[in-house]
């Protein structure tokens, strides 16, 4: 699937990965709805995008609103046309310096999920419908190592991503045969601020530039058909200059 | 689900569950996948007199058709809602936050005008979705929030209404039907509003909507056809873009996107459509006159007959009605009521067994 002349939908795109894929897929020809909780941020992501030619929408909303979802998704369909691909980026850690499981507010988990889970949960049931009814369409979630790995403290983000991946897995077999498909992918380890609030000391010389790992996902996006549905795909960092090894 | 068989005049009772058995292999069930609008704006007159504006359908200019509703609001029933303010073409309201100029002002009627906002389209988008909340019913309760009046396939947002025949179509019935080889298509048809408070108007509903089909629609239908299974349409929207299609390129679908003023009812001849699957609908309404171009009047009163005995619910919130030829072997019995102790599913989908009308 080419991505030119495609609707993208991507969450959390006013800064880090978000924005980088936003501007990859804008660059590629895709129309393309950012959404993310800063509006004027987003929409100076999207202004830029317009500027270098490309088609772009910028639209305020948190992922978690419930009463949002419905607003937003008929505003993009209407502003871009029916969502071909649906990209799931937005996320929270909860609360930074991260804590462990014991000392973490119930409340601070159930926002987690409700960012990192039910919101991109809500958000497909209203757009898969209308894909599968059309015979295509993409759903992506962007995951994390901290999915596979339990990583202490990094209880809540770590167990919303492990849902999130078996969300993927579901969906997919729901809708096998429907021509929509899913596609999980870890990131890798990136230079964005989520990281630096994370781990603040990391050495951020070894850490991949958002731009190289958007390039990597919207090739992903684009040979989406090569590989099952509801595939996770991690993508590491590397040392070439090239970017970016993949490990299915 | 309130069963008829046209082609023997039988009737049965049914869970929506239960479409996939009324249905075979080789058929095809054509939905309406336009999202609904929340088309429903509060406005006032640059004199500060408040109105309510219901959208109706983009123009191919940019404006916007509308029908206008004086002070008051939905809890009102919309014939008793009255009449906006007198408005003279290039007098400006405000609307969800934007500023329209009145474009042009019906013959028909006072409360039908076209809007000419001054702010992009896309603006216009972001103050619908903003501002407006969909149209309202003055039987519900409640006020109906966005997620209510959408259908589990909504795409584009065209409609102004809700394709409400397709409400109840849940897509493990869809899957369902698709396991048992029924293909599935569809148009986006901008459904219209059902009333607009003027009787004159009312009389000529629906005027002209919207409509696209896609190639891949006009390619499902041929290769229906061909295989001799029957097009089922979901709601009225989905007859009317069908055969407004046809029927404006001489008999053949055409994938186009178009509008369609067509008008059908009793006597009229689908040319495209097998059967459908529709709300249950008042007495003296557009829809049922379109309905009755399906089953003769004697069979469906008496179907409807049975239905209000049983307590169907009408209007675009209440049970559904499957019209369809084949649908029901005659000699099919066994009368049993409907009731809550019947479960629900597929697996004992059948609430009452047939009755025939001849």
């Amino acid at each position: 699937m080419t991505l030119r002349g495609r609707a993208v939908l991507i969450t959390g795109a006013s800064r880090g990965l978000g924005e980088a894929l936003a501007r990859e897929v804008g660059g590629r020809g895709a129309r393309v709805v950012l959404v993310a909780r800063d509006g004027a941020a987003v929409e100076a992501v999207a202004q830029d995008i317009r500027a270098h030619g490309g088609e772009a929408w910028s639209i305020a909303a948190d992922v978690a609103d419930k009463d949002a979802v419905h607003r937003v998704t008929g505003l993009a369909t209407a502003l871009a046309g029916p969502i071909d691909v649906l990209v799931h980026n937005a996320s929270t850690l909860g609360p930074v310096p991260l804590s462990l499981l014991l000392d973490t507010d119930c409340e601070d988990l159930e926002r987690a999920f409700a960012v990192n889970v039910v919101g991109p949960f809500r958000w497909t049931k209203v757009l898969a419908g209308s894909m599968a009814l059309r015979g295509g369409g993409l759903v992506v979630h962007v995951s994390s190592d901290a999915a596979v790995e339990a990583y202490p403290t990094w209880g809540a983000y770590g167990a919303s991503k492990a849902a999130l991946d078996h969300l993927t897995r579901i969906w997919a077999a729901e809708l096998e045969g429907t021509g929509v498909r899913f596609l999980g992918v870890d990131p890798g380890e990136m230079d964005t601020r989520m990281h630096a609030e994370a781990m603040p000391d990391a050495d951020r010389s070894k850490l991949a530039r958002p731009a190289d790992v958007a390039r990597a996902v919207a090739d992903r996006i684009e040979r989406a058909g090569e590989s099952q549905s509801g595939a996770r795909v991690a993508l590491s960092a590397s040392a070439e200059p090239s970017g970016l090894a993949v490990a299915s | 689900m309130l069963v008829v068989d046209p082609s023997n005049g039988c009737a049965e009772h049914a869970r929506v569950a239960a479409l996939p058995r009324y249905l075979r292999a080789g058929d095809l069930l054509v939905v309406n996948d336009a999202a609904t609008i929340p088309a429903s704006l509060r406005g006032e007159t640059m004199g500060g007199e408040p109105l309510e504006v219901r959208l109706l359908s983009r123009r191919d200019d940019g404006t916007w058709r509308v029908v206008l509703f004086g002070r008051g609001d939905w809890r009102t029933r919309t014939e008793d809602r009255p009449a906006p303010p007198e408005l003279a073409i290039g007098a400006r309201l405000r609307v969800g936050g934007e500023v329209a100029e009145v474009a042009s002002v019906s013959a028909r009627s006072v409360r039908l005008v076209d809007l000419r906002f001054s702010a992009p389209s896309s603006s216009v988008w972001r103050a619908i979705y903003r501002a407006g909340a969909p149209v309202q019913y003055a039987y519900v309760r409640d006020a109906l929030h966005l997620w209510d009046v959408q259908t589990a396939y909504a795409g584009e947002p065209l409609a102004v209404e809700m394709p409400s025949a397709g409400r109840p179509l849940s897509w493990s019935v869809l899957l369902e039907l698709r396991r048992r080889g029924v293909a599935l298509a569809c148009v986006t048809h901008a459904a219209g509003l059902s009333s607009t408070g003027d009787e004159a108007l009312d009389e000529a509903l629906p005027l002209d909507e919207e409509l696209v089909v896609s190639a891949a629609t006009v390619r499902a239908v041929k290769e229906t056809r061909a295989r001799g299974g029957r097009v089922v349409a979901v709601g009225t929207s989905v007859v009317r873009a069908l055969e407004g299609n046809a029927h404006a390129h001489r008999g053949e679908l055409v994938a186009t996107r178009m509008r369609t003023s067509l008008r059908i009812g009793p006597g009229f001849v689908p040319r495209i459509v097998s059967g459908l699957l529709s709300g249950v609908h008042e007495r003296g309404t557009s829809h049922l006159d379109l309905v009755s171009a399906f089953v003769d009047g004697a069979t469906l009163d008496e179907a409807y007959r049975s239905a209000e005995h049983e307590g169907y619910r009408i209007h675009e919130l209440g049970d559904v009605c499957l019209v369809l030829d084949g649908a029901l072997a005659s000699d099919r019995a066994g009368l049993r009521p409907r009731s809550a102790s019947v479960p629900a599913g597929l697996a004992e989908p059948l609430l009452r067994g047939a009755s025939c009308a001849r």
